[in-house]
């Protein structure tokens, strides 16, 4: 069971309330793609992904960076049930999509590091550290499926 | 993975626009490391104070950012340039690893937070080559 201190959760509420998800998102998933190029293998649909460039200006990597951003706050509107909010999510990712886990934590790295240049000196490192907790939450909820 | 022309060269060039503050770039990212990954305190238990901002962590933050600077200028040949800090790590320290991506995690946040223009995913990509390879010529002498 997570234990959530009350700044944490303000922290977390606060951070989801002040970002744009369509922003936020197209700029975490994009530089997972950029930053860690084998994350590719699992986007063959999406079209040019040949460069940083076309990575930046793809339509669909944006739409997809959104529907992220929209099934984290799923996380964030009911942090005490994150393991069973993504009970489905987690065997969508281990059966259908046979995603390595493993990179789940690139994804929060990069989104990690994008949520740090929207808030700048806000992002102090309590806020960093209450960010990085729910991401492993997260992370973990989303690997329990996995066999 | 490793460092391509390109790579040395977006690091070089990031490292102009920050060098100036290296200094608290590296006290931020050690304050940082032991808040938010607190199994990192483990190596630190000898000082008296581990929160953002005490004097140990500022001054040990100064060094570590020491190191990296003088990786940026060796940075045609990391492998063989640290080996000096790589036996201090090895031997001494006896750091596991997996650590150093850990730190260059949140030195690389702290960078975002402070220089968001400049820390573009292209700075991104060379720059997470850049501190792996550094982790890489750390570990050098491990074993």
């Amino acid at each position: 069971m997570v234990v959530w201190t009350d700044f944490e959760r303000t922290t977390i509420q606060d951070i989801f309330s002040k970002i744009n998800y369509a922003v936020v998102g197209q700029a975490a998933f994009s530089r997972c793609l950029i930053v860690y190029p084998w994350t590719q293998r699992y986007f063959g649909g999406f079209g040019n992904l040949y460069n940083a460039a076309a990575i930046t200006s793809n339509p669909r990597v944006a739409s997809h960076g959104k529907v992220i951003m929209e099934a984290l706050e799923k996380a964030v509107k009911d942090m005490d049930n994150i393991k069973a909010t993504y009970a489905e999510l987690s065997a969508l990712h281990s059966e259908k999509l046979q995603v390595d886990p493993d990179n789940f934590m690139l994804l929060g790295d990069c989104l990690t590091i994008v949520v740090a240049s929207q808030l700048g000196k806000a992002f102090t490192a309590e806020v960093h550290a209450a960010f990085q907790k729910f991401l492993a939450v997260v992370v973990s909820s989303l690997r329990k499926q996995y066999y | 993975m490793s460092l391509t022309e390109k790579d040395k060269a977006a690091v070089k060039a990031l490292w102009a626009k920050i060098s100036k503050s290296v200094d608290a770039i590296g006290a931020e990212a050690l304050g940082r490391m032991l808040l938010v990954y607190p199994q990192t305190k483990t190596y630190f238990s000898h000082w008296p104070d581990l929160t953002p901002g005490s004097a140990p962590v500022v001054s040990h933050g100064k060094q570590i950012m020491g190191g990296v600077t003088e990786a940026v200028s060796k940075i045609d040949n990391l492998r063989g340039g640290l080996l000096e800090l790589s036996e201090l790590h090895a031997f001494k320290l006896r750091v596991d690893p997996s650590n150093f991506k850990i730190l260059a995690q949140t030195i690389m946040v702290v960078v975002a937070a402070m220089f968001p223009n400049d820390f573009t995913p292209e700075a991104h990509v060379a720059f997470d080559k850049f501190l792996a390879a550094v982790a890489l010529g750390l570990s050098e002498r491990y074993r």
